[in-house]
Formats: C-alpha cells, structure tokens, sequence
C-alpha cells in the first residue's frame, strides 16, 4: 500500500516526507512497546504509536521502518520532526486511536506480516 | 575470552562511547554504525541485523549501566560488535537472556523499553553472541555478524 493511501484512510496530517508519499509499505505494526517493535517488524513496515519521542524515530531507523502514523492528534516536537527529515522517514498524525487507526488499515487490505 | 579480529584483517575500527543514563543521545552510536555500514556497501539485510543489535546493546548501557565504549571492527569475513561498560554487571546471565526479564527503570519504560526483549533479540540478529558479566565490575557483550 502506498504511503499516500495511508494518510487518506487515516484522514492524516502530513508532518514530514512529502517526497516519500508514493512509497510502498508492505506491513504495520501498532504498539507501544519499542522493544517490541524492535524484535518484531520487518523493513517497510509503517509503525502506529502513540509515543512521541526521539527513540521512535530511532527505532525506525534501525529498522528500515518507511513511515511512522502517530495517533490521537499527537504531534512531534521540530527535534523530532528534524531527525525524522535526516532520515527519510514519513511522519504523520491522525486523530483517531490506536485500536481505530489499526483497523482503518486491516480494513483497507493492510496486513501486520 | 576476548577473540580479537586478526589484525592483518581489520579493515576498520571504530569505537564510541556511551553515556549512561543520557535518554536525548541514545542510539547516535547505532545510528552511525548504520550510516557507515551502509557507506561500505554493506549488504542491506546484515546492516539491518548490526544496527538492532548496537541500538539493543547502546540502549541496554544507557538504561542499565554506569556508560561504556562500544566497539565495532569490520573484517572481510565478519562485523563484531564489541559492548563494554563500567558497571555495576549483571548478576544471573541465564535470567537476563530470558524474553520478559527485566529490571528497567520507569523511565526507560515511558520511552517504550523494558520488556526484556532486548538481549534475546541481539542472539537472534547476531551470528554468534558472548556475553560476560561480574557484579560490580561491569558486563562484556560481543557479538559477530558472518559476512
Ligand atoms: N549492560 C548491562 N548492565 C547491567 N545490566 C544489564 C545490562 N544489559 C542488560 N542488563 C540486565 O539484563 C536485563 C535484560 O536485558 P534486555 O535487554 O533483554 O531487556 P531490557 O533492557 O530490560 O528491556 P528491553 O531491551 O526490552 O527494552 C535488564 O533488565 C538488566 O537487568
Ligand atoms: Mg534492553
């Protein structure tokens, strides 16, 4: 699914990586838990949390992870947002939960493996 | 027990050292073990499995250690990552190897870690893992990526 597809199943704000918008994601992951989503997700995965500091762009980072949805109208302090610039990342920021933003996805033909 | 690379080998050594404690820079080691991975032309797959071991192993001294250096050596057969703090150790390794055991701050928990999945998920990226530790001395983690 293309990144863009994401941001409109999510009605998402746009934070970061315009240029990214027409990559491909082939996963999700929602969760919390960073150690987690460090023994679990695969590469071109898009992540949905409802963390917002430095360690989730990290993470992502570590993980080759495309595109991070943060929920809930959270959104990232300009440290944050710089960091996810430097490495390509897409941010972006839905209103919806966690349990929602998931489902829109499953919904939507997404698939977490 | 510290199998050092050959030295006519070594192509590369960097070392970088890892404040404890300091939540703002941890992961700046990993994230330029990455970017030099990646430089080398590192097949993409193994630079993936390096950088979630030297973020796990980074973010381990920074939670639960008084800081350390992390070294990483490139070889043309293998990447090691060497992880060596100052203390204060660990006291059971077999427990401390287990998925869910954890012994973390609550801060580290705000931050999304804690759960204990971090030494296992080093075994399972890394090609061959030692790991050695003494109470009040500090904890030795090496681990070898075949190229
Ligand atoms: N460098 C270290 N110094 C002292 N204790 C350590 C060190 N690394 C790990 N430990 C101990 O081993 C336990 C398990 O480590 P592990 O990385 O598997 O989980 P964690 O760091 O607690 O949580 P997670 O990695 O999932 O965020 C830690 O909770 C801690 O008690
Ligand atoms: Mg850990």
């Amino acid at each position: 699914m293309k990144i863009r597809t994401i941001k409109e199943l999510l009605d998402a704000r746009l934070i970061a990586g315009e240029d990214f918008l027409d990559n491909e994601v082939l996963y999700a992951c929602g969760s919390d838990l960073m150690s987690d989503v460090l023994a679990f997700v695969k590469e071109q995965t898009v992540l949905l949390t409802g963390l917002n500091n430095p360690q989730v762009i990290r993470t992502a980072e570590m993980l080759d992870v495309s595109a991070i949805v943060f929920v809930r109208g959270k959104t990232p302090s300009p440290e944050i947002i710089q960091m996810a610039l430097e490495r390509d990342i897409v941010l972006l920021s839905t209103d919806h939960t966690l349990f929602e933003a998931c489902g829109k996805l499953y919904e939507g033909g997404l698939r977490g493996r | 027990m510290t199998e050092s690379a050959n030295n006519e080998d070594l192509v590369m050594v960097q070392t970088y050292e890892i404040e404890a404690g300091n939540f703002t820079l941890a992961g700046e080691a990993a994230s330029n073990i990455k970017k030099l991975l990646r430089q080398l032309g590192i097949d993409a797959k193994i630079v993936r499995k390096v950088s979630i071991a030297a973020y796990e192993a980074e973010l381990n001294m920074v939670i639960h250690s008084l800081g350390g250096i992390m070294r990483l050596e490139i070889t043309p057969k293998e990447i090691v990552l060497k992880a060596r703090d100052d203390g204060p150790g660990i006291e059971d390794i077999e427990l401390a190897m287990q998925e869910g055991y954890s012994t973390a701050t609550e801060l580290a928990r705000e931050l999304g870690f804690g759960a204990g999945m971090g030494l296992p998920n080093i075994k399972r990226c890394s090609d061959k893992l030692h790991l050695q530790s003494k109470l009040g001395q500090g904890t030795y983690l090496e681990a070898r990526f075949f190229l």
